[in-house]
């Protein structure tokens, strides 16, 4: 018995949603009373075996330059193989881009009960049930896996890191793969400089900013925060911003510690997105704007003056 | 080329949120329904182009669902499509639903299966993947683009950090996202072509569930909005750093 955590990686490197999963992943191994290991596919430069302070104690890196690009069925397989071998009872995702594409397929593939976008660990006091995000984060809903073989795919941000100290094993994993059927031609780094799904703070804009040339003030404001940015949904559909920024109930869904709207009327549609936030700053001209009631803090005022503003005090704060 | 597009049905997203039977049920009281936006304005509009670039292609639209999802496949057929199959059952779990659909899809022997990236209500994003695996084909998660030349797709998709490009040799399975195409509103000739578009209905294969649902459960309410005057910003900053401890 173990649990077995994906560690995903991008651009060469341990992304923080994997290092969520780890911490995830280890502390019901604590639980349970098992050990909790790792698989890794693909290439990359980070030091695996630093991995070892967060609690894994044994990684199976494969090294194979026909995992270096994510092919669901091909990393399906690899897990597969492994968990099998390893006796994993629980297999542990984050609930990122890869995530959606290879739990999903391991669950049909084994058999095996998944809950997708978990937000804490599983209460195995009468079974297993884990807590997840539902109607878009309007609600929740406890899963109960009734599977001997349990797959969680955490939701990103949910579940805090956490270094408990400790070495981790490295060992080389060799799956019998079929020929890859995907071939990756090339690829393109998403806007601003920090992804979305994992940023702690989050800056964003909505209709209220009136163009796309006014988003100066919005990347300004998220640079001093060092902050992703998103957008409301008729600003993507606009073209004022890149689809990848639109959250809400038909776009992404995020939790950051700290959301800043500006400019934004706070549809039902929009907060679905982002009212797992833990801290929202609601900055509207209109004091009348739904998003208020749904906001922790706000400022009734126009942006254009506003803002700037904001900014300025904040780099005099981090100048302090 | 012969697609298969999946078709749920959502509360609208207006709807109230609210549990019955002791929170373990959703309650349906006074929801309207909708076509779960991600199916229809990305899976269904670009399976839709694809037909009209190729009036060859056979377009098929299915949903697992009892007879009150008729409505929504019909909405659906609107936009386009030849024909329906509904299978008539209860929705259950993901891996329920996903078996159902990949065992119409293995008798149909499509090319192409699309999906929306998830649905609104349980938000699992699972069906895609595990209907790719069922029929053992590869699956893209997350297409922002799909275009087709013969059998060789080369799909754009969502990755960590970025996005990618691929090229796939079909058959495959695919969720769609933003950008993959945009929302049409159907015409009348679509909604009068609906009503006589064949609506096949096929009972479901028997298969275990691999999950249930306990309970549901509504977040804490915010406590309420703290306003700060526009022109004390340093108020605001001083608040978020010492009272939310957020910067
Ligand atoms: C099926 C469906 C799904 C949807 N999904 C989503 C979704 O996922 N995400 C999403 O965001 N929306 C979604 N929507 C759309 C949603 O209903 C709203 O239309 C949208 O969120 C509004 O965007 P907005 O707040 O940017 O624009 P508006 O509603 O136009 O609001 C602009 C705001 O800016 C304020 N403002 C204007 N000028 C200034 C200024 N100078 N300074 C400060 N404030 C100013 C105004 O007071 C107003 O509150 C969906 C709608 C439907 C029907």
């Amino acid at each position: 018995m173990s649990v077995l955590i994906f560690i995903d990686h991008a651009e060469e490197q341990i992304k923080k949603a994997s290092l969520e999963a780890i911490s995830y992943g280890v502390k019901i191994a604590q639980q349970t009373g098992t050990t909790a290991e790792g698989i890794v596919l693909g290439n990359l430069t980070d030091d695996l075996a630093v991995l070892g302070k967060y609690g894994v104690q044994k990684i199976h890196h494969a090294a194979d330059a026909n995992l270096d690009h994510l092919d669901a069925q091909q990393y399906t397989a690899a897990i597969a193989q492994l968990a099998q071998s390893i006796n994993a009872d629980v297999i542990v995702f984050s609930n990122n881009t890869t995530g959606k594409a290879i739990a999903p397929r391991l669950s049909a593939k084994l058999k095996a009960g998944l809950v997708s976008g978990a937000v804490a660990l599983p209460d195995t006091t009468n079974g297993f049930t884990v807590k997840k995000n539902v109607f878009s984060g309007k609600a929740f809903a406890n899963i109960t896996i009734t599977t001997p073989v349990k797959i969680i795919a955490l939701s990103p941000n949910a579940y805090k890191i956490e270094e408990v100290g400790g070495s981790t094993e490295l060992v080389t994993y060799t799956p019998t793969l079929a020929a890859s059927k995907v071939k990756v031609i090339s690829s393109t780094k998403a806007s601003g400089e920090i992804p979305l799904a994992e940023a702690e703070i989050v800056v964003s804009g909505g209709r209220g900013l009136k163009g796309p040339e006014n988003w100066g003030i919005v990347e300004d404001l998220a640079k001093v925060l060092h902050a992703g940015l998103a957008c409301s949904r008729p600003v993507a559909d606009a073209h004022w911003r890149p689809h990848n920024e639109h959250v809400g109930q038909t776009g992404g869904a995020i939790a950051p510690n700290l959301y800043i709207a500006i400019g934004i009327s706070g549809a039902i549609q929009h907060l679905a997105g982002v009212n797992r936030s833990k801290v929202i700053v609601v900055i509207n001209k209109d004091a009348e704007a739904p998003f208020f009631k749904a906001a922790d803090y706000g400022i009734v005022g126009d942006a254009f003056e506003v803002v700037p503003k904001l900014t300025a005090a904040i780099n005099k704060l981090k100048g302090a | 080329m012969k697609i298969l597009v999946c078709i749920s049905k959502t509360p609208d997203t207006t709807a109230k949120i609210a549990f019955t039977d002791s929170n373990t049920k959703f309650d349906t009281n006074g929801v309207q329904w909708i076509i779960n936006p991600s199916d229809e304005w990305y899976a269904l509009v670009r399976a839709v182009e694809l037909k009209e670039k190729d009036p060859s292609t056979v377009l098929h639209l299915i949903s697992v669902g009892q007879a009150d999802t008729d409505p929504i496949i019909r909405k659906a057929l609107a936009l386009g499509g030849d024909e329906a199959i509904r299978v008539n059952a209860d929705s259950h779990d993901s891996f329920y639903i996903a078996s159902q659909i990949a065992a119409v899809a293995k008798e149909g022997g499509y090319d192409l299966v699309f999906t929306g990236k998830e649905t609104i209500d349980y938000n699992g994003s699972s069906i895609g993947g595990m209907v790719a695996e069922l029929l053992d084909q590869p699956y893209i998660a997350l297409a922002t683009k799909f275009e087709l030349n013969g059998v060789q797709a080369s799909i754009s998709r969502e990755i960590e950090g970025g996005e990618e490009v691929a090229e796939v040799t079909l058959p495959l399975v695919l969720s769609a996202s933003k950008g993959l195409a945009e929302q049409r509103i159907p015409n009348m000739k679509g909604i009068m072509g609906a009503r006589t578009k064949p609506l096949k209905v096929v009972e479901p294969v028997a298969v275990d569930t691999l999950t249930t649902i306990s309970s549901f459960g509504l977040p804490p309410a915010k406590a309420g909005v703290k306003l700060v005057d526009a022109d004390n910003v340093d108020e605001l900053v001083r608040l978020l750093h010492e009272e939310a401890k957020a910067i």
